[in-house]
């Protein structure tokens, strides 16, 4: 920050968006997340979206290949990692290609200019270099760099091979980036020494092409380009950038301490979930077992027995590993057994889209298994969140011996966000007793244990192997209510499912909050990860003047008590959901209400832009009709 | 919690004490009982308390097994019995873990986790009720019926063949792998005792008559004047002979063993049984041996081999870790990435 005062033209403005673009080989993901964490420590608010392929190196150069990182930077708080950049890094042809439309007019486009050969621009589709010729570049402030030699030329002294010197390009990059934004140069030399350490080469490189990127920002060319985005007035306290995986993490980790049970992972490996397994798999100090299973059904399955057991059973997937594991869920309805299964969803069906974010299972979450097989599901609204989430879904598995579903995507993922650090003593413990008596008196007046004996929140009791005594046993098949014995009697079977309907209706879940202009006729409903783009949006709507009003849910199953008369009498309810109307559905099913839905399914979140604008076009059609 | 009780002796049971209130269901003559029964004869002996012996079992027949015991149990879903047990006994490593399928739960819909539980060698029992039929769904072909059975699955005569499920154990290098049968009590406990004893998880195959749907299929080898002749029982340290006068034994060749009779060849040249070998091919051609139930039959154990138990070397790890690094605290985790102030 010392540098700012040195600096003589240096322009202020509240916010900024700034995409890196380059080939996946270019390190484009490591050079947002390095440019993020000195804009957080700076303190500024960010939001970040990484949007990478799903191949680990698609052809070099290939349009197929472009992997790219979008922060938002502000002096205020932010929801979103931003709409469209004004700031875009392109590191070759097939990065300007494929992001340049999402550039505003009159945008920075800073252009790694030693890489718009004919080789690069026949591969990323150009017939002639946009660099030199045409009109793609016209309305932008262009800044064309020889990024690749000159970090090879910063690098010619050190003795760093020219392949190992030309990989440093990003750190020009990053360099040069953050001279234009003036962030502090020694996170960065920090972390390179920690990252690389025992690399002495490439540390060396790297700080070298670092360098000079920034000098090249501080040499005359560039010197009216400066601009600074002021630390953000947020609350006071200590503040981490994270993301949704590593706070789902964390925030399983808390349930195990908060409830005293050891926690166990049973998972397979799918995109968008597996960090949370690599994370888990870090953490055995916290008494973390993680079990990498043969498939996902294994993986439910040993998470199902650790859960019988008495420990605290998790299983994290995607849709498609969601789909093996249904049948396993079904077994723990019947059981009642506590049970957290962790949906980061993907683009679908099938393999679908990977790397690319929707948030289409929330039927599949509801009614996606055999029988009448109710479970509650919770939803994760932003990345920070997802801690609280996990908390929560723990607490209501544990204390109500029940699966439940946990639904993140792959936007609250991988995007990040300064989190300010709850205070860990403050979070309430979760309290879980098992069986250590007999609970029942037979008819010849012995006593013994009846596992399916229930409180008046309609919990069973249930006793873990190892109990004296209390041997019984559970199975799918279905069984008499109270003593678990298997019964095939039609009048239990019926008060079976009611009951196992009815324990999910029981559970205490918080009331929803009605933001906004409480009485405005428009209400939006949302759920999950679209909270900030709905909430950035309906503050642009708001501020041109017209009333609207916000609900949010993070529990979907049951639904708040308080939902039915917040939509009660209301005409325009509009859902914005990244699927084709699925939470409509489910509050048309439920209320009676014509919840509208508004839906994106293109891999991507919504933008505040183009939600901000459906919105107000229904609001004005509705006035003019 | 466990340490303390599991220091004072374990009470004295009888067959009663592991017997549960549930009636048993089987088919009247169905192999099943005669295993049951060997079992619940045998647990008082094995020195193990009931609330910390658990069944787990997937579905067919076979996996009823739980409901009959007065021990903790779980009747599962269709082949997943293993990766459940798995979960229980690497939380749990102070349990008995026993899981108990059919064919088809085990080498058809659940193949997958039988191979995985026996390669990592997690502690548990897997007993295989082998009645090369579907049971419970009422007589379709199973992975281990015979090339050319009829069923109603197959009415024309079953096309595929059969899995061997020593082999497939084998294959999988499974630590523990043994064979006995429904009609020889005796048998079955020596069998089941030394699986109960062996760290890691135990694989005993069990040829079991399902009398309703596949009547007969091990008779030729298992009826008690067929014995002696068609059963070859595996010794450990002992030359492998059989027949009613040990007339015949077996010989290694250059692809594998054979047959052979012990005046012609001489009793030294007869292959010395070694449970422990840790490479498994000698086992693996000795399950090689029989094509079907109706020639000569290795039963015993095939193989009982030191391998590292799975649960143990993942708790070692944890403790390890913790032991390294400290107990892990909440606060510090959160803290962990870099962090500033506002
Ligand atoms: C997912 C699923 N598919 C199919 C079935 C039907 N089913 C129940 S048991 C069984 C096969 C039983 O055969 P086996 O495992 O050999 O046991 P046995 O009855 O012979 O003891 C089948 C196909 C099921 N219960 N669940
Ligand atoms: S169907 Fe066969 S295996 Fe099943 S109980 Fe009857 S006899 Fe036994
Ligand atoms: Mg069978």
């Amino acid at each position: 920050m010392t540098d700012l005062e040195e600096g003589s033209k240096v322009e202020a403005v509240d916010r900024v968006i700034i995409r890196f673009a380059g080939d996946s080989g270019d390190g484009m993901q490591l050079t947002g997340d390095r440019f993020t964490t000195a804009s957080a420590v700076h303190g500024n608010d960010l939001a970040t979206f990484p949007d990478y392929p799903a191949e680990i190196r698609a052809p070099a150069g290939s349009l197929a290949g472009v992997s790219a990182f979008q922060v938002q930077i502000s002096d205020h708080d932010i929801m979103t990692p931003g709409d469209a950049p004004e700031v875009m890094v392109a590191m070759n042809p097939a990065a300007l290609k494929s992001d340049l439309h999402l550039l505003i007019p009159g945008g920075t486009l800073i252009v790694n200019q030693d890489t718009f050969e004919e080789r690069n621009l026949t591969k990323a589709g150009y017939d002639y270099n946009p660099l030199e010729e045409g009109e793609d570049l016209e309305g932008y402030r262009t800044i064309s760099v020889p990024m690749t030699s000159l970090t090879k030329e910063a690098c010619k002294d050190l003795g760093v091979k020219p392949r190992d010197a030309e990989r440093s390009k990003n750190f020009f990059a990053l360099g040069l980036v953050s001279w234009m934004y003036s962030r502090p140069t020694e996170p960065t030399f920090e972390w390179i020494d920690e990252r690389f350490a025992g690399k002495e080469q490439i540390i060396s490189a790297n700080k070298a092409a670092f360098s000079a990127g920034h000098v090249y920002g501080e040499s005359a060319e560039l010197g009216d380009q400066r601009v600074v985005v002021k630390a953000a007035p947020l609350a006071s306290g200590t503040y981490t950038n994270i993301n949704g995986n590593t706070a789902l993490s964390w925030g399983l980790i808390a349930a195990s301490q908060l409830s005293d049970l050891p926690l166990f992972l049973g998972s397979y490996p799918i995109t968008p979930a597996s960090d949370i397994l690599h994370e888990l798999a870090k953490h055995k100090a916290f008494g973390v077992t993680t079990f990498q299973a043969e498939d996902e059904i294994a993986a439910v399955g040993a998470a199902l027995g650790a859960s019988y057991g008495g420990h605290l059973g998790i299983t994290t997937t995607s849709g498609p590993g969601i789909a093996l594991k249904s049948e396993t869920m079904g077994l723990a309805i019947s059981l009642e057994l506590p049970l957290v299964v962790i949906n980061i969803q993907r683009g679908g069906p099938s393999t679908g889209l990977p790397t690319k974010t929707e948030a289409a299972d929330l039927l599949m979450a509801m009614y996606g298994r055999h029988g009448e097989s109710p479970l509650p599901i919770v939803a994760a609204q932003t990345p920070s969140e997802c801690f609280f989430a996990a908390i929560e879904a723990c607490r209501i598995a544990l204390t109500h011996r029940t699966p439940v579903m946990l639904l993140s995507d792959g936007y609250l993922a991988n995007g990040s966000e300064p989190w300010l650090l709850p205070d860990v003593d403050g979070l309430e413990p979760i309290n879980v007793e098992y069986a250590t008596e007999f609970n029942h008196i037979r008819e010849d007046g012995e006593a013994d244990y009846w596992p399916y004996l229930r409180d008046e929140k309609l919990v069973r009791s249930m006793a873990i192997p190892g109990t004296p005594d209390l041997m019984h046993r559970i199975g799918g098949i279905e069984k008499e209510d109270g003593s678990g014995n298997i019964s095939y009697d039609p009048a239990n079977h019926s008060r079976m499912v009611e009951i196992r309907a009815e324990r999910i209706k029981r559970i205490d879940v918080p009331d929803v909050e009605v933001v906004g202009d409480p009485d405005a006729e428009v209400l939006i409903v949302g759920w999950g990860s679209t909270w900030g783009s709905i909430t950035s949006a309906l503050g642009r709507v708001r501020s041109s003047g017209h009333k609207v009003a916000h609900v949010h849910l993070t529990h979907l199953n049951p639904f708040p008590k308080n939902l039915g008369d917040v939509l009660k009498g209301r005409n325009h309810i509009l859902v914005p959901e990244m699927n084709t109307g699925q939470l409509s559905l489910m509050l048309r099913a439920e209320y009676l209400v014509d919840a509208k839905p508004i839906s994106k399914v293109a891999g991507q979140p919504f933008t505040a832009g183009e939600l901000e604008q459906t919105i107000l076009n229904y609001v004005e059609e509705k006035s003019t009709t | 919690m466990t340490d303390v009780m599991d220091s004072e002796a374990v009470p004295e049971t009888s067959r009663a004490d592991w017997q549960s209130d549930q009636e048993v269901r089987w088919c009247p003559g169905c192999g099943d009982y005669s295993i049951l029964t060997a079992l619940q004869l045998l647990l008082p002996d094995l020195g193990v308390r009931r609330e910390k012996t658990v069944f787990i079992s997937g579905i067919g027949c076979a996996a009823r097994f739980p409901y009959y015991m007065n021990t903790y149990g779980m009747h599962s879903i269709h082949g997943r019995a293993p990766a459940i047990a798995t979960g229980l006994a690497l939380a749990r490593p102070d349990l008995d873990i026993w899981v108990v399928g059919g064919d088809g739960d085990m080498l058809s819909i659940g193949g997958n986790h039988l191979i995985h539980a026996l390669r990592r060698n997690t502690n548990m029992n897997i007993l295989l009720f082998n009645n090369q039929i579907y049971g419970l769904t009422k007589g379709q072909f199973s992975p281990t019926s015979e090339t050319g059975k009829v069923t109603k699955s197959s009415p024309v005569g079953l096309i595929s063949e059969p899995f061997n499920p020593i082999s497939v154990a084998l294959g999988a290098e499974a630590s523990f792998v043994a064979r006995s049968h429904d009609m020889d009590r005796k048998h079955l406990q020596e069998i089941f005792t030394r699986a109960h004893a062996h760290p890691g998880a135990s694989f005993v195959e069990v040829y079991q008559n399902c009398n309703v749907f596949n009547d007969g299929a091990f008779a030729e080898i298992t009826k008690k004047d067929a014995r002696d002749d068609m059963l070859i029982n595996l010794i450990h340290g002992e030359p492998i002979q059989f027949g009613s006068e040990r007339q015949f034994g077996i010989v290694q060749t250059a692809n594998g063993v054979e047959i052979a009779n012990v005046s012609e060849v001489g009793i030294e040249s007869l292959l010395v049984h070694d449970e422990t070998r840790s490479d498994p091919s000698t086992a693996f051609a000795l399950s090689r041996l029989a094509k079907g139930p109706d020639e000569p039959t290795p039963v015993g154990v095939f193989r009982a081999a030191v391998r590292e138990e799975y649960a143990s070397a993942m708790s070692d790890q944890v403790m390890g870790v913790t032991e390294e690094r400290g107990k892990g605290e909440l606060k510090d985790l959160l803290h962990s990435l870099p962090t500033w102030e506002v």
